[in-house]
Formats: C-alpha cells, structure tokens, sequence
C-alpha cells in the first residue's frame, strides 16, 4: 500500500531579527532574513519517521508551501532532511492573505497534490495562530488529529497523545487525516551532506492561483476576512531598577513587591 | 440590543477564570448569549447570569468527551444559528482556538485569535494584539461574515453583572464529522493545587540557573507564598527538571501576568516572546549581561539559591 503524506510548512521571517510592518501593514520582509519556521521541522521530522516505518509500502513525503520566491529557501530545508519532492504556491496576488485564504489555498493543493495524511506543526513561528490544522481539517472534511507529543500510523489508523490542560487524551482516526505535532514529539534531524546535495536535484512543482481554481479576489489582502487598521511599535520598558544581591536582595525585592502591593 | 456568542471553557460545571473575563468584554459589544457544553453544562447557569450572562445555552451528550473537538463545532454552529450573534468569542486554549478556526470556515467568517482587548465602534469588534513576541500593539477587524475572535486569559478584568441567564436546551444535530477522531484514553492531569500558567495573575519560573529537577523545590515555595503558578524556560524542561506543560515561551505557554518573576532564566527571545507582556516584570539571574534584565521592572544580579530563598521568608514573615 502506498502512503501519500503532505507536510505543509511556512517560510518565517527570523525571530531573532527585528521584524517590521510594512506600509500596506504586512509583515516587511525584505527587513529580516527567512527561515523554515522550528515547529514545522518537527512535522518533518515524523513525516519522515512514518514513511520510514512503511518503507516496503511505496510511502512518499511531499512538503508543501505558499509564500513567496524565498520560501523556496524553506522548501530545500525539507528536502535536505529528506523529503521527496516539493510543491510551492507562488502568485503576486497571495500576498496579504491571512489565515482562512490560506487554508483555502492550501487545502486546494492538498487536494490537487493526493494525499493520505497531512502533517503539519503546531503553529507557526511568527503568527503562532495555530489554527491552520483545524481549518485544513474542515475544509478537506478529513479527521483531525492534532497537537500530538507521539504519532503512529499503522494499518489505515493514525494514533496520537495530546496533552491537554486537564488531560492527556489518546486519540485514532481512520486515513486520510490532517495531523499536527508538537515540539514534543521527536527532535528534528539536522541535513546530511549528502541529503543537501540530493535535495538539489528534487523536484519543486510551482502552482499558482491558476492552477487551483482560486479567483484573486478570493485570497491577498483585498480578499481577507480580516483587515489590519493600525500597528504601533511598542515603547521600549522604561529602564528598570537592577541592584547587584550584597546579601539583602531577597529582602530588598520583597520590599519591590510590598511597594507594588503584590504582598 | 444585539447577542454576543460566548463559549463557555468548564470543567464539570466549574467556570474557568477566562470564560468570565470574555463576559466583560462581550458586555461591550451586546447582550452574552453563554454556550455551555458537556457534562455538567447546566450547572454554570448561575455564575455565568451573574457575570452578565442573559441566557446560557447547554447541551450535554457522550460525543463531547468521545470525540475530539468537532461535536462542539456542531453545537456552536447550532447555537450560532439559533441566535444569530454579532460577534462570538472563545477563549483562547488550544482547543477554543480549534473550535474557532472551524467555525470560521463553516460559517465563512474571519478570525482573529489571542485578542488581550476587545472595544466596540460602529464597523463592529475591534481586537487588540500584541504581536512580533509582543514588539507591535495592532488593531484588527473581522471584515467578512460574523466576527469570530479568541480572546487570551487576563485580557480583562472579572466584573460582576447580573442579567436573567435563562437556561435552554439546545438541540446540536450532530454531522458525519463529529465522530472523526476518537478518544479512545484519557488519563486527567494531576492537580499541584497551584493556578493553571496561562491565568494566573503571579507566575514564577526557573530555567537553566535552576540546574536541576531538585532545585525547583526552591522555585516552587516561593511561587506558593505568593498563590503563584510554576513556570519553566525551554532548557529547564528540555533538560527534564519540570513538565512541558509548564513551559512559558514561544513553543510552550504564552502568559500575561500581573507580575512575572524569572529566576535563573537569561531570556532568549523564544522565552521572552511568551512573557513579554506580562505587566510587572522581577528577574534574578547570577549574569549581570542577561538579556532578561533589559526586560525587568525590577532585576537582582545575584544567585538565585541565596535570593529566592530569602525573598520566600520575607514574604512569609509579611504575610504572617
């Protein structure tokens, strides 16, 4: 049996970075530098380990993206873990979409690619909405199976944990399924040499709106269901108090905390 | 006056904090309409009516705890139906954020999540954000269907309102989706006794400084001589000295505090991205160069295993 899985990934821009809105309030981005968002290594990382497991069943890892030339970058990223081939959502009039246009965009892709299961992180690094799975879920009117810390798939069922707030739960749906992972369910792998060379000669399919049957207007920033009115840079905190301990600095602090009537 | 839908986060009835804190800031936009579900659904009744609720919907049937989060996608569509609401908030858990982003594509409404405000003007809800690990304030609109937003914990004040909160069945014809996902374990979380991280008005963490699972013992008796919740930075948990669930930052926890009190933590820009906006921020930390101290109200170059210590006595000793 073959396993057809699509791992969906976003190219983030650099947290350690100064990250700026441009005048049409998107992210700038040609202010910082761009990078395969860290949660989406982990999704990688266990589509990796579930193709691995049924590798004498024809299983394929496809990792997809939308985002502009540069998400490339994050593409190679994957591939260079390991990934099979690579699909890239490009088009001038993405640009501004938020976060229902792009599960309209990308479940289109899932679709169009073939799948069995979708992978993806938790949330992205920048808008850290975490919602995408579910939406993704909805729209492909497939099981949801999402924040798993462990994930197998294994004869037509995928099983996870998901650690709650009040509870551990474990859960199975039947494939296909949408399928998100937290940064508890396994280091990610670092690209071999050898992985860096071959992702080279891996296939990237380019898509665009086009290709998907998506109208312009559907999706960008004229298309969003939400719209940004204002962003303000927040003041820098005003320089604290900072004291070396000579041996009465709990005490000391404790005063701090009496003044602020925190005690 | 118009309805605001408001999911209610329980547990067997209890109210969670956040839930109470979303009645405020509905009372701004309309009269809240409470969507209670699960077991032991009819017993918020009365605290959610004195917190504003005029009526409080419920629904109980095993698909809520037998499946994951799509039976409640079915009952707040149905509520949302019967109600028709100008707005509907839902705090923002990991689950409510899930419950939300679906109902925004059933409904083809936008969504916003983790608003720390809400205000009304006559184009409807405005959200405030904090974004960029908490280096930009914005201000969003919903600008296609029935706004739908996820507001975080300690985004307002917990206001007492009274108002009717009539209860009502509500019917939730339940889809072929509902039954997707089983749950086929559940294994409830232990209580500390201590407040849940995310709502906690005092939180106290350790990182790398802690140096060891022991150590924590000391982080924690000061967190209880202030009724604070445990934190932890992403080394603290990486290196197995506490819980994952007790992570603040940018792969764990976001938290927003009256006062954060970071003991042995440097503050990477993944820890300080969830605790940025915390209102009054306290750090001691041996290295006087840690970037934590360019974040601090109040900051102690000092060992840790000296000040905390003395800071947990001194408290004490205050409270008597």
């Amino acid at each position: 049996m073959s396993l057809r899985i699509v791992v969906c990934v976003k190219y983030v821009p650099d947290a350690t970075g100064d990250r700026h809105f441009a005048d049409d309030l998107t992210l700038d981005r040609d202010d910082v530098d761009g990078l395969l968002s860290e949660l989406d290594e982990y999704a990688v990382e266990q589509a990796l380990q579930i193709a691995g497991d049924h590798s004498g069943d024809d299983a394929e890892v496809t990792v997809l993206t939308v985002g502009p030339e540069d998400a490339k970058d994050a593409l190679r990223k994957a591939l260079s873990m390991g990934a099979h081939k690579a699909v890239h959502v490009e088009d001038d009039d993405l640009h501004g979409t938020d976060a229902l246009g792009t599960s309209l965009v990308l479940a289109k892709a899932i679709e169009k690619t073939g799948y069995d299961l979708v992978i993806c992180g938790m949330a992205s690094t920048d808008g850290t909405m975490g919602v995408l799975p579910a939406m993704l879920s909805e729209r492909l009117g497939v099981p949801q199976v999402t924040l798993l810390s462990e994930v197998s798939v294994e004869g037509g069922t995928v099983k996870g944990r998901r650690d709650g707030d009040a509870a551990t739960v474990q859960l199975e749906a039947s494939l296909p399924a949408v399928v998100s992972v937290t940064d508890q369910s396994g280091e990610a792998r670092y690209p071999s040499f050898k992985g860096i060379m071959a992702a080279k000669k891996k296939p990237v399919e380019s898509l665009d709106l086009e290709d998907l049957d998506i109208e312009a207007g559907d999706v960008g920033l004229e298309g969003a269901w939400t719209a940004v009115d204002s962003a303000t840079e927040r003041p820098a905190r005003t320089a604290g108090t900072i004291v070396n301990d000579e041996g009465k600095g709990g005490d000391e602090l404790a005063e701090f905390l009496v003044s602020q009537k925190f005690i | 006056m118009a309805e605001v839908l408001v999911y209610v986060d329980h547990v067997d009835g209890a109210v969670r904090k956040p839930t109470l804190e979303l009645l405020t800031l509905a009372r701004r936009l309309g009269d809240p309409v409470a969507v209670a579900l699960g077991a032991g659904a009819a017993d918020t009744a009365a605290k959610l009516a004195e917190h504003g609720a005029v009526k409080v919907l419920t629904a109980d049937a095993p698909e809520f705890a037998d499946y994951l989060v799509v039976p409640k996608v079915d009952a707040l569509q149905a509520a949302y139906e019967s109600v028709s609401p100008v707005a509907v908030l839902v705090p923002s858990s990991a689950e409510g954020k899930e419950i939300a982003a679906r109902l925004a594509v059933r409904i083809g409404s936008g969504l916003i999540t983790d608003a720390i405000d809400l205000t009304a003007d006559d184009k409807g809800p405005v959200a405030t954000q904090s974004v960029f690990a908490a280096a930009y304030t914005t201000n969003s609109r919903v600008t296609k269907g029935t706004p739908v937003i996820t507001v975080k914990p300690n985004a307002a004040p917990v206001e007492p309102a009274a108002a009717a909160g009539t209860v009502e069945a509500l019917s939730v014809p339940f889809g072929e989706a509902a039954t997707g996902t089983k749950v086929v374990g559940r294994t409830p979380r232990e209580s500390t006794g201590r407040p849940e991280l995310t709502e906690a008005a005092i939180v106290v963490s350790g990182g790398r400084g802690v140096n060891g699972a022991e150590n924590f013992a000391i982080i924690e008796a000061l967190a209880d001589s202030l009724g604070a919740a445990v934190g932890a930075s992403r080394a603290a948990v990486d290196a197995g000295w506490y819980p994952h669930s007790n992570q603040v930052g940018q792969t764990g926890k976001s938290v927003s505090p009256q006062l954060y009190i970071a003991s042995g933590i440097s503050g990477a820009i993944q820890h300080r991205a969830g605790m940025q906006t915390s209102k009054t921020i306290v750090a001691i930390n041996k290295d006087a160069e840690a970037p934590i101290f360019d974040l601090v109200d109040y900051g102690v170059v000092g060992d840790l295993f000296q000040v905390v210590p003395q800071l947990t006595e001194a408290i004490k000793a205050r409270k008597g």
